[in-house]
């Protein structure tokens, strides 16, 4: 038996033709509009995000539904994915890591160029996930900072989508000299970056 | 004529007599079990014999049997004789203290990534191979992953409660 398909059962009227982005907090007057360098960067950056897909298994699939016109990550500003890290904000690491692969995901993430972010999507590049193994990398953090995970077997894209938007919050929100401050050196020299 | 059972195990008794054994063990596989000095002779003939003819490795692998004191580590060959469309299983046994069989890349090119990795997992030098070396994990791995006394899961790990996995800890 067919299952009976709705959609659009809410119908939303178009409220903009064009969605902008909110004004950061500032003050505003007639032909002026002051604000901290930080936000306004901050808000161009989280809303152009370009992703590196590393997928090497099902949350990959999961990622191409959320790359899809369904869930449509597009909406968030992230559609152009770029396959060379040097392009790249954003490094999502989806699916199992083999140790062997290890070398592999830190070589990528020393390539992409600064400020870089990395979501680990999914049990495994979490945690290891299932695979409790000799083989297995045990979370990629071992090998590279990660800014955000995403718990699920695989997440659905829901999850992955609320991810990129907590990497939003992140990249908005972040101070524009973090990148060169002392704890930030002290977290990328602990995994042996200099 | 089909090659039989019967006429393969006749065939070995005739060359190789006592020190040779063929007997149809598990799956109806006709297994072969010589001494591992033997192994490549016992290739061979197998390879050249014009009734046999078994002339492709389908696999080659290890097993570890640590009950079996002086030959815990075994090599699995599986033979098929694409002419007669038979396959039989042909096993050799080596002490753990001294896993060293000879390579069959001499005869089957096949070999040379199964012994790797039978190498790789199991730990058995196969004396003479041109490349001794890992193949599927990591090259700083000091230890062959799949003899029985190394647990399964990564032992490097302090994040996991053993108790909550069911395995040690103290609740039983």
């Amino acid at each position: 038996m067919s299952r009976p398909v709705s959609y659009n059962l809410i119908q939303k009227p178009l409220e903009k033709d064009i969605s902008v982005a909110p004004l950061p907090d500032g003050h505003q007057g007639e032909g002026f509009f002051a604000t901290s360098l930080d936000s306004v960067i901050g808000m161009a950056r989280k809303n152009s995000i370009w992703p590196l897909p590393f997928a090497t298994s099902c949350c990959g699939i999961e990622f191409m539904a959320t790359m899809g016109s369904h869930y449509d990550l597009a909406r968030f500003g992230s559609e152009r994915v770029g396959f060379s890290p040097r392009q790249c904000d954003l490094l999502m690491v989806m699916g199992t890591i083999a140790k062997k692969m290890g070398p592999v995901v830190r070589q990528v993430y020393l390539q992409m160029a600064e400020p870089r972010w990395v979501i680990a999507v999914g049990a495994c590049a979490s945690s290891g996930g299932i695979f409790d193994t000799y083989s297995v990398l045990q979370g990629i953090d071992q090998v590279v900072p990660v800014d955000v995970y995403v718990p699920g077997c695989p997440p659905r894209p829901e999850a992955i989508i609320d991810g990129v938007l907590r990497i939003q919050d992140l990249v908005g929100k972040e101070s524009l000299r973090r990148r060169n401050g002392e704890e930030y050196k002290a977290l990328l020299n602990s995994y042996g970056i200099q | 004529m089909a090659l039989t059972t019967l006429n393969i195990q006749q065939r070995i008794q005739e060359k190789f007599g006592e020190s040779v054994s063929a007997v149809v063990d598990s799956y109806g596989l006709l297994e072969i079990t010589a001494p591992r000095e033997l192994n490549l002779k016992v290739l061979n003939f197998l390879y050249d014999d014009a009734a046999l003819q078994f002339q492709f490795l389908t696999d080659l692998t290890g097993v570890h049997y640590p009950s079996q004191k002086g030959s815990e580590l075994a090599v699995v060959y599986h033979l098929h004789s694409l002419k007669e469309n038979v396959r039989i299983r042909f096993k050799i046994f080596a002490p753990i203290e001294q896993p060293e069989v000879y390579t069959a890349t001499g005869l089957f090119s096949a070999a040379n990534w199964m012994e790797r990795e039978t190498y790789d997992f199991f730990g058995i030098l196969f004396v003479g191979h041109p490349n001794l070396k890992r193949i599927l994990n990591v090259d700083e791995m000091d230890y062959f992953p799949l003899r029985k006394e190394f647990p399964l899961e990564d032992q490097t790990r302090i994040d996991k409660d053993d108790e909550m996995f069911g395995r040690g800890g103290t609740i039983k």
